[in-house]
This record gives C-alpha cells, structure tokens and sequence, in this order.
C-alpha cells in the first residue's frame, strides 16, 4: 500500500464543496464525478455536490453488482462502477483519420480529438494505478499516441482515498491502494463532516489556493489514516505475485485451464472493464458514395473470434486459449512488456463477470503443482 | 519539460498517419501474387524514407483497410518500395483490382528485419517452407546484391505441391551466384518434378554446414521451425544464430493494438524476425 504523503493536508468543511466544482470551472474544466444511471454509477458532467451519488452504497461480488440509497451522507459511498478512469483517456472508439477519395487520389487527414480540460472528481486509487499503466502504454513506448495524449493532457485528476473495501477488492496486495499513490492532482478523503484535500501537483496546489480551507488537525489526518488502513485490512482478496511471471508461463498445460474455459462465456466483459486492458481494433468506415472513409479504433477484446485470426486460421480458436491469454498477459507476460503487473486489483473483471470468475481463485489454482491436486482430493 | 524535449515531442510524427502511394508497377508472380511497386506522392516522403530489409509497411486500400505486407525492394532504393502481395484475405483481395496508377496508402516502415548487417562475411542458411515467403525473397535478393559481403549461400525451399513452387525463376537465377547453392524438395510431388522429395529438413543433410560462421535465416510455418531447428543445433548451430520470421495478427504496426502478442512479444514491434532462442519457449505452445 502507498505510504502517507508528506504533503501539505487541508480541511474543507463537506458544504463548502461545491467551491471546489466552482473554482475548477472559473478555470476552464468540465468536472465529471460518478452519477447514478441504469442501476451503477456512470461518468458523467456534473454541475453541482448534489449530482453525486451522495448516500448511495455499491455492493459487489462474483458476478454480481448491486446500488442502494441508504441514509449516509457520504459522497464517495460507492466505491466504483463499470468505467474506471480509462475511457476519458483510451476512448472506446477515436476516430484516427479522414481519408477523402477523388478521381483514384486518396488525402488524409488526422481526425484529433477536441482538447479540453476535464477534471474527474472521485478517482480511485486503483484506477490512478491503472491510468500510470496506460500512460506507459500510450505514451513511454516505442510509438506515442497522439490521440491519447490529447485526451491525457486535459485530465485533472481528483483521487479520492478509499475507506471502504468491496468484497472484490485486492488493491492492497496490489500495492496500488486503496491510498491514492502518486499521479493525481488533487485526492481526497473524506470523514463524516469534512474533506482532507491533500495537492499532488503544481495545478492542484493553486486550486487548493482558491478554496476556503484550513490546513488539517493531526486528529483529522489520524482518523482519515486509521480509515484508510482499516479499509486495507478489510480486503479479503488478494494476489499472490512472487511466483510471477516464470510460474505462470510454466502453467501453460495446466488442467485448470479446461475448468475455468468450462465457466467462461468469452463475452470480453473482463477486457471491458479493466483499467489496463489496451488491445483495440481499426474500424474502416467508408461513406455510401465511396468518397470518404473514417479510420478510427475501438475497444477489442482478446476473447473475441476475431483477435487471434490470421488469414486462413485462428491461432486462439477455444474459449481456453483465450481466457488463457488474458490471464497470462494480464498477471504474467505485462510485467516482460511494461515492467509491472497489468492487474491492479480493482477487482472488477470478478464483479462483471456474468458466471463470477474470480482471477484471485484462478490463479492460485493454476499455480498448484499437480502433486498438490492429488494430496488435495486424496484428503476430500 | 525542457525546450529540447518539447520540440521532439511536437516532431513525434503520428504512428497512424497514412501516406498515399501511386502503384507504379505491378509485377505478376504467380497467378494470385503480385508485386507492386509504390512510390509515395508526397516529395519529401520520397526523400525521407528510409527501412531496413525485412521491415514491412501497412498497406491501406481506401475504404477497405490495412494489411501488413514486407518491403521486399533494396532499403539502398527507397524511392520505389515493393510490396509481394498474396491474395488471401478481404483487403488483399480488394488490391489485387488496382492497377498502375491507382493509389494506396502507406504507414510505415514498422518491425525488425533479418540480421543482414550481423550475416556479413558469414555463410547464410535459408530455410523455406510454402507459400508466403516474400519476406525471405527480399533478403536474398539483398545478399545477391553484395555478393562479395556473404561467405556461403544456400537456399532450401520446401514446397507441398510442385504447383506451390513460386518465384521459379528467381531460383534458377539464384543458383547461378558464386558458392551458393538451391535445393528444392516437395512432399507431393508430380511427374515434373526432378528435385529432392520430401520435406525440407531431410534437405539439411545434403548440405554443408560451418557452424562456427552459419547464419540460419528461416521462413515458413512455424512447424517446419520446431522440427527443424533442433536438427541444426544437433550439427552445432547455436540457437542464437537462428533467426525466424513469425506470422500473427498486426492491426496496428506499431505494438499498442495488442493482436500480435506471442507471449512476452509484440510480434509487429520486436518482430517479426525473432532470435531463435528467444522465442524458443512459445513456439509449439498451443494458442498463443
């Protein structure tokens, strides 16, 4: 788990918050909070304090994802829905090109997002983390997007620190929260009456200037410290790394992989939902009069018939060479390609997953050797 | 950020960017290959591109998509590229329509090439099995080209049928270069056939082999690899000496569409030539 910071910590009164939307917009940013639509809670454009979900509750298991209004008057009581951070940077689908065609001549023109400044209020710790991975996809390889990097750069980020784990949770074994590490302009933590916003960035500093705060009592600091690690004692998941990636590459004809395939329904909501996953596909749209056509990417998914085919044959054809890949790339085969797991234990593929596969059972299982299988139904 | 940094940034070119390209040549091969020699409209791009042998492009046809295809041309040209395009799929398909004059598009180069600067003064192996092996053509033809800067040349293509045999007279050509040799074999042969028969690695046996100075350069189904990369090493070839060009999915070129993964590689960006070793653990592996 990230540390306490040695920033400087304030206090804001929690009816006072509205300031910090006001301030941000008096900047140029559009805020965007968790709102409640269809059941979860979605990204949307927020105005005002009360377009949060205030008092609401997420309840998440194996396949199941569940909200509820309760009499709290907590505004970060959910702890996260489907979206993580990912798709205000790696959008689901960027148009990339506008290819125009006249007597057998074909110009090209990038089709760049709008730049605009956008300031997510209410990030979580593992979707910082899972945002770093994504900046290091995108933007530290070999080749720099610059779609993404349009997108990134107009992003102010407003962590909030959690104080309650779901049952899907396993960001601590992660060591990617539930404290908001680095990456974040402003994160907050909220108590009962009041908000501690700690300033991460040069940005986040002069927006904390434009508040009306008071820097915060150690009793305050203390509590929110106590409840950020009790929410990291409460998480019962966890993942076990240490064997990684070596132990899973070496898993590879393990009989686990048949069961698992038996459950999955290779429906890609795993892929979906993760704050990591980056694999897209190019979409070529011509016009009816074969004048223009948009070139633009979207969202794929390695569960898909369609990921693995090469003229003539698909080299993923089952349902366990896929799930298999995922889970191979995702805990093993990221950390050769990015240098750190590509899991940050938010654990959602667990919670939209239809049938409820759980990655922090699968792998444990995958990892036993075939003379613990035997000892094991020996003794049942 | 300092200025210097800044400035590289904005040079960034966007890895998605296509440049048209008129087809200026279109050479048949066989009956459904053919070669086409493109030439980008834009000047500059004329003058600043520059690849290395064995890298490929993404070939766009408008309205349809992109498709990657080797550069088989000399990169000392790079004025012209040539491009050996199979039709195979729906965007190759949709190619093989064009005609000189009509315009495609181009992203590239992307990939690493075949060892040719690490293969100098070394003798060189080629191992080739089926259709599909434009990308090897273009690094023969580059040795031929600096004949005096190789030791030992020899070709051993395998095809199924007689009638999979392409690029027949290139061969004939080939075989007339100084200290190289071209054997050929099918596996279903018919009464035309006057070559070895059988599959390529029982060819091995009919050549000599220096391993101390042998460069293996291998194209072909990945089985043909697996069978015979362990009968080279057994004659004393190091498996670091062996370089093999693998085929995945490549959607984008440039390593972030994530289809090409063979496990801890991106197929487009840290191949598609791969050191033998390297790969060694995930060829075979089923799936992946």
């Amino acid at each position: 788990m990230a540390t306490q910071s040695n920033n400087h910590i304030d206090v804001v009164p929690k009816v006072l918050l509205q300031q910090l939307i006001d301030v941000l917009s008096a900047k140029g940013y559009r805020t965007v909070g968790p709102v409640v639509r269809d059941g979860a809670v979605l990204w949307d454009t927020i105005r005002q304090i009360a377009d949060l979900p205030i008092g609401w509750r997420d309840e998440q298991a194996p396949g199941r994802y569940r909200i509820e209004q309760t009499d709290s008057t907590r505004i970060f009581g959910v702890v996260h829905g489907p979206q993580s951070v990912k798709p205000l940077a790696f959008a689901p689908r960027e148009p990339l090109l506008m290819i125009e065609r006249s007597q057998g001549r074909i110009s090209i023109q990038p089709t760049m997002p709008k730049s605009e400044k956008v300031a997510v209020l209410g990030v979580r710790a593992c979707d910082l983390a899972g945002l770093a991975i994504q900046d290091h996809i995108f933007l530290k390889d070999a080749y720099r997007d610059p779609y993404y990097r349009t997108r990134r750069d107009g992003l102010f980020l407003i962590a909030v620190n959690c104080t309650r784990a779901l049952a899907t949770c396993f960001c601590a074994s992660m060591d990617t929260g539930p404290r908001a590490g680095a990456n974040f302009d402003l994160a907050l933590t909220e108590l009962d009456e009041e908000m501690l916003v700690e300033a991460g960035s040069e940005a986040g500093r002069e927006v904390v200037r434009a508040l009306t705060c008071a820097p915060a009592s150690t009793t305050q600091t203390s509590e929110a410290e106590r409840q950020i690690e009790a929410c990291a004692d409460s998480q019962t998941r966890q993942l076990d790394r240490s064997r990684l990636p070596q132990a899973l590459y070496d898993a590879h004809e393990h009989p686990r992989w048949d069961d698992v395939a038996a459950r999955c329904l290779a429906c890609g909501n795993c892929t979906m939902v993760c704050p990591t996953c980056f694999c897209h596909s190019v979409e070529v749209a011509p016009d009816l009069t074969q004048t223009g056509s948009e070139q633009s990417r979207l969202w794929d998914s390695c569960f898909t018939q369609e990921h693995g085919y090469i003229h003539g044959k698909n080299i993923r054809p089952t349902i366990k060479d896929r799930y298999r890949m995922w889970l191979t790339h995702k805990l093993a085969s990221w950390i050769d390609q990015f240098g750190t797991s590509g899991c940050v234990g938010c654990g959602r593929c667990i919670t939209w997953c239809p049938v409820g596969i759980d990655l922090t059972e699968e792998l444990p299982a995958l990892l036993k050797s075939s003379t613990q299988i035997k000892e094991e139904s020996i003794q049942s | 950020m300092t200025l210097f940094s800044q400035a590289t940034v904005n040079a960034t070119p966007n890895p998605y960017l296509i440049q048209p390209a008129t087809i200026v040549e279109k050479i048949r091969e066989a009956e459904d290959i053919d070669t086409y020699r493109l030439r980008f409209v834009d000047e500059q791009m004329r003058r600043r591109f520059r690849f290395a042998a064995g890298q490929f492009n993404m070939v766009y046809l408008f309205g349809v998509g992109e498709v990657a295809i080797s550069i088989v041309s000399d990169p000392e040209e790079p004025e012209t590229l040539d491009h050996t395009i199979r039709m195979v799929g729906r965007v190759t398909k949709a190619i093989a329509q064009l005609q000189p004059g009509d315009e495609l598009g181009i992203r590239g180069p992307f990939g690493q090439g075949w060892p040719l600067d690490d293969a100098q003064d070394k003798d060189v192996l080629i191992v080739t099995g089926g259709l599909g092996c434009a990308p090897v053509v273009g690094a023969i033809e580059y040795i031929f080209r600096r004949r005096n800067q190789y030791g030992g040349v020899k070709i051993l293509h395998g095809v199924k049928t007689p009638h999979d045999l392409l690029f027949r007279e290139r061969f004939d050509v080939w075989r007339q270069h100084p200290d190289t040799q071209v054997l050929l074999t099918s596996d279903q042969p018919d009464k035309t056939w006057h070559y070895h028969v059988g599959v390529v690695t029982e060819l091995f046996e009919q050549v000599v082999i220096d391993p101390s100075r042998t460069i293996v350069l291998m194209c072909g189904p990945e089985i043909m690899m697996r069978l015979g990369v362990p009968i080279l090493m057994q004659r004393g070839i190091p498996p670091n000496a062996i370089y093999v060009s693998l085929e995945r999915h490549m959607e984008c070129g440039i390593g972030l569409c994530g289809h090409c993964q063979l496990g801890p590689y991106f197929l487009c960006k840290d191949g598609p030539v791969m050191r033998y070793d390297r790969v060694a653990s995930w060829l075979g592996r089923t799936g992946v």
